[in-house]
């Protein structure tokens, strides 16, 4: 596909501290590729709250992101336990993270919600023991 | 790209090439070509990092020359309460303020009073609910210019109250006309600055078309002078008024502080404050309602135009602090805050870092990029002029640089001529 930039990240499930970095870096692209800020901001929170997701519940895994001139599309993709129950995730307040994640303010099970609310599409793809796929897309109006 | 006054000037004779001020520099706004630092104007921020670095002293910042207040009929100084900072044993700020007047000023307000009204000002503006939250302190100009160039999302957070220097000088020169007579161009308001960035503030605000303030003047350029001055006082005038809040701004956490709430955070050392804005602008940081933000480390005692370190200075401002009323400076109320607001707007400048304004071009320029960059050796040495790698394939894609400029690139391609050569004899 011509007009697209492809970033992809490892993201390393061993260091808690490293999360928010694809993000970080996607976001300073869009900038520099003069994104409208408003759709900036909505890719950055959702790839964010994705990627820790990523880190808390499944060991880490990997963002491919595709930039086109009018959208965003990002896939996160681990090989984690999976989520048992898709609907239950999604509620606002559900979570699952331990507690040694709470203390440093995560887990208030608004991950999943939040991702929806800063997409404009969302698309779920999980198995028990083999791995979850999150894909995001942002529309961007210029 | 429009005019850019900046106060950070370069030494060129004194400039040797190297790259610690380019690899300082927060905005990635110098380049180094022809073994002399250039420093991209529309991107700087006057931080004055690269004057800390430099050990050279090839950076500068121009300031106003103190024979510069023999131009006006009737001067008034407006000191920073960093001043207050720099003098060993200090116990009455008096002593400073009767200095200044020692040295040729005709008047002395304190900007720390404005503080106090600037204070006052923004916890009814918060009471009244008018303000966007979280609130970004706009007290630092260097963080104002930044969020303006790099945070397009956090432009509306900005306060858009004066700055209290400009709420100092205001009230200088009214007070100075009343007391004279004398008509506006007569009177010079001189701020005495801890920092560079205010003296560009003065010369291109963001917050209106003319600031009211003539000229500012280094601490550590009136400092000797002003402490002689001080040695040889026959008498102290009493001529402060300023309370322990408006003193505690010259220090990092003050400003906040005067705001007597609890939800706040102050942030301080420029890359401190990027981190900060980052997460703010990703929404990371919550249930925080004042957020102040100062370019250096310890705040404005930490400008780089000031003479002590600044947590000595931390220590003195403490001190100074202490059996002080709280605050001694107040607006009535009613009265309308009209006149301590900003009448320009704060815009985003989308053309600072963006690669072009047509997204479909800056692709292209971005995939460029990326091409060039895997070629570059990543080490970010700096040797080619430009501070990383990534920086130099962005320059070289905006035509600003070409890849033989890289000495790895260049001795890669030295090493396989002379191979050919080799080979041909």
């Amino acid at each position: 596909m011509s007009n697209a930039i492809h970033l992809h990240y490892e993201v390393s499930g061993e260091d808690f501290t490293r999360a928010g970095e694809a993000s970080g870096l996607v976001k300073k692209t869009l900038k520099k590729l003069g994104y409208n800020s408003d759709a900036i901001r909505r890719v950055a929170i959702a790839m964010y709250e994705a990627e820790i997701n990523m880190v808390i519940h499944a060991e880490g895994g990997y963002c491919d992101v595709d930039i086109y001139p009018d959208r965003v599309e990002i896939l996160l993709a681990d090989k984690g336990p999976g989520i048992p129950d898709v609907e239950k995730a999604m509620q606002e307040g559900y979570s699952t993270a331990p507690d040694n994640v709470r203390t440093l303010g995560f887990g208030a099970g608004m991950g999943l919600p939040n991702i929806k609310k800063y997409t404009d599409d969302m698309r779920i793809e999980t198995t028990l023991g083999v791995g979850t796929n999150v894909y995001l897309t942002v529309i961007v109006n210029s | 790209m429009g005019n850019y006054f900046h106060s950070v000037e370069l030494n060129a004779d004194k400039c040797c090439g190297c790259t610690n001020c380019l690899k300082r520099c927060p905005t990635e706004a110098i380049r180094v070509h022809g073994g002399k630092a250039r420093i991209l104007p529309e991107r700087c921020i006057d931080c004055g990092e690269c004057i800390r670095i430099c050990p050279h002293h090839a950076k500068s910042a121009y300031s106003t020359k103190i024979e510069e207040i023999g131009n006006f009929k009737y001067t008034v100084a407006i000191p920073a309460p960093a001043l207050f900072g720099q003098f060993n044993g200090l116990d009455n700020i008096d002593f400073v303020l009767t200095g200044l007047k020692k040295i040729g000023f005709d008047h002395v307000f304190e900007v720390s009073r404005a503080a106090e009204l600037v204070s006052e000002a923004t916890r009814r503006l918060i009471k009244e609910d008018k303000l966007k939250k979280p609130i970004i302190s706009s007290a630092c100009p260097s963080v104002v210019k930044l969020i303006k160039i790099r945070f397009p999302e956090l432009c509306d957070n900005v306060l858009n109250l004066l700055a209290p220097i400009e709420v100092a000088a205001k009230i200088a020169r009214r007070e100075a006309m009343e007391e004279t007579g004398l008509p506006t161009e007569d009177i010079g308001i001189f701020f005495i600055t801890p920092c560079p960035a205010k003296v560009t503030e003065i010369h291109s605000p963001n917050y209106a078309e003319k600031s009211e303030v003539d000229g500012a003047i280094a601490i550590s350029k009136i400092f000797p002078e002003l402490a002689h001055a001080m040695d040889h006082l026959e008498e102290v005038e009493p001529i402060a008024q300023s309370g322990l809040l408006g003193i505690g701004w010259a220090t990092s956490g003050g400003e906040a502080a005067a705001m007597l709430g609890d939800k706040y955070l102050a942030a301080d050392g420029i890359e401190n404050v990027i981190r900060v804005l980052e997460e703010l602008e990703d929404e990371h940081i919550r249930d925080v309602d004042f957020i102040e933000l100062n370019a250096c480390s310890g705040g404005c005692v930490g400008g780089v135009l000031t003479v002590e370190n600044p947590y000595v200075a931390q220590a003195r401002i403490h001190n100074l602090r202490k059996y002080l009323p709280v605050s001694l400076n107040h607006i009535d109320e009613g009265k309308s805050l009209d006149d301590m607001m900003w009448t320009e707007e704060l815009t985003f400048d989308a053309d600072i870092f963006r690669l072009d304004e047509d997204i479909i071009r800056a692709m292209e320029m971005m995939s460029q990029m990326e091409e060039i960059h895997k070629g570059l050796p990543g080490l970010d040495c700096g040797s080619c002029g430009a501070p990383t790698c990534r920086a130099m394939a962005e320059d070289i894609v905006r035509g600003k640089a070409k890849e033989t400029d890289c000495i790895h690139k260049l001795k890669a391609k030295i090493q396989s001529v002379y191979d050919q050569l080799k080979n041909t004899i």
